[in-house]
């Protein structure tokens, strides 16, 4: 069963409903104690990165998290502000991030552009993996993943780069340490590629 | 490479589609949720939502609606019409839309859209402007409407966006009132005045009649949101409701 992590963010059920058509089963989270009865870990995101945080410290989840996570490894995955708390800290916000994969979360440069629109990076855009991952397996990339941010995870270690995308820079659009994976963009609102990220993820 | 999204854009109205022409004379075009699964299929880019009843009703977001929409939709979800309260837009944003859409009350008080802002975040905020060109005998320029059309309002097109700019808004959506349904290409010298104030993304509706109508906006802004309505609902001069879209091959053609 994978694990829904629910603190008040949206998205939660278009992750959802995606999973009940592949006939995985998932189960929407906001108890920290019913964390542990997941196989693996969905952290959605919308939203800004200290509010998200936040809400983790607050509602107790973060705590659990950290030893599911950290400890007993379970896999799981950060999806749009959900991997950019994955990293210490973050332009956007004062708050500390969960500090799992290190990095730090910075904005886009203005100056880096050269046509408008600047701000944020929205719509349809491609990945590059840097990496052969089963969780890549079968994407169509041309058709790429539909983005919204204007922050941007900046890994410290080269390493945890899983897949970079182009605007104005590279940057990291997807990330992984061990059993922890972050996704920039939105597979749950990405068609078909999606759904194979979803399905790719569920049988890692 | 970042590529401009293609939108279609939809109208509910008594929990029905319909299109309109010059916002007026709305046709019924079919059910939502089954136009929606349509563009599932279709992989579009983007969907636009708006209600056109809710505001000149005076009532709220139909959130049924809503829900049962955003469940349905594998693509980003943008839905609109009636939203006058953060509580509003935040529950829209919990359903599962990923931006929430703004216009008469974002131009009545653009303190809430500051609020808004804060509480879903500023990529989610989407403010539709509905505006008319002005007679030459007035002066050109062009004009800006509420109240779905019905109401003018006093402030300039310019020092609203710029108002926009300050606050920070994700996304500007440019309605154009008298090229809506008409299906006589976008006002490309109103795009031209849009771009040249903001840096925000902004999505152009009103006018399109062809690919090539979509082709020629994204060859002359690079990046930029075509979006639709007639195009993607109609077919034929006796405008007969069929759901289209480009598909893969089309689509790459436009950019």
């Amino acid at each position: 069963m994978i694990g829904i992590v629910d603190y008040g963010s949206g998205n939660i059920r278009a992750i959802e409903n995606i999973y009940s058509r592949l006939n995985v089963s998932t189960k929407v989270i906001s108890n920290p104690a019913e964390l542990k009865k997941s196989d693996k870990l969905i952290l959605p995101g919308v939203g800004a990165f200290d509010e998200t945080m936040n809400q983790l410290m607050t509602s107790g989840l973060k705590e659990e998290l950290d030893e599911l996570v950290l400890v007993k490894k379970v896999q799981i995955l950060g999806v749009c502000v959900g991997m950019q708390v994955l990293a210490n800290s973050s332009e956007e916000g004062s708050l500390k991030g969960l500090g799992w994969i290190n990095g730090v979360v910075k904005k886009f440069d203005k100056a880096i552009f050269t046509h408008k629109p600047y701000l944020p990076h929205m719509g349809w855009n491609t990945i590059i993996p840097t990496k052969d991952h089963p969780i890549f397996k079968g994407l169509d990339y041309d058709q790429g993943f539909y983005f919204v941010h204007s922050y941007y995870f900046s890994c410290q270690i080269p390493d945890n780069v899983l897949a970079t995308t182009h605007y104005g820079i590279d940057f990291s659009s997807a990330v992984l340490s061990d059993n922890i994976f972050g996704m920039q963009f939105h597979p749950e609102k990405s068609h078909y590629n999606g759904i194979r990220l979803l399905e790719n993820f569920s049988k890692l | 490479m970042l590529r401009s999204r293609i939108i279609p854009c939809l109208l509910v109205q008594n929990k029905g589609l319909v299109k309109t022409t010059q916002f007026k004379d709305p046709k019924y075009v079919g059910d939502p949720i089954n136009a929606v699964k349509i563009f599932n299929e279709k992989e579009v880019d983007e969907l636009i939502v708006l209600d056109i009843d809710a505001t000149a009703e005076g009532r709220g977001p139909d959130f049924n609606l809503i829900r049962n929409l955003a469940v349905e939709c594998r693509m980003p979800f943008c839905y609109g019409g009636g939203v006058t309260t953060v509580e509003q837009a935040k529950k829209i944003i919990s359903l599962g839309a990923e931006k929430v859409a703004i216009s008469t009350a974002a131009i009545k008080n653009r303190s809430l859209l500051k609020e808004i802002g804060k509480a879903v975040g500023i990529q989610s905020v989407v403010v539709v402007i509905d505006v008319k060109k002005k007679g030459i005998l007035s002066g050109g320029g062009y004009e800006v409407y509420i109240n779905n059309a019905k109401e003018k309002v006093s402030i300039k097109i310019k020092d609203l966006i710029n108002e926009l700019n300050e606050i920070g808004v994700g996304e500007i959506v440019i309605n154009s009132i008298d090229k809506d349904g008409t299906m006589q290409g976008y006002d490309i010298g109103l795009v031209e005045l849009v771009r040249n104030i903001t840096e925000v993304p902004i999505t152009v509706l009103g006018g399109a009649s062809s690919y090539d109508d979509i082709k020629n906006l994204i060859s002359k802004f690079k990046i930029i949101g075509a979006a639709a309505g007639s195009l993607f609902v109609f077919k034929g001069k006796f405008r007969a409701v069929l759901i289209s879209y480009p598909n893969k091959s089309e689509k790459k053609a436009l950019f």
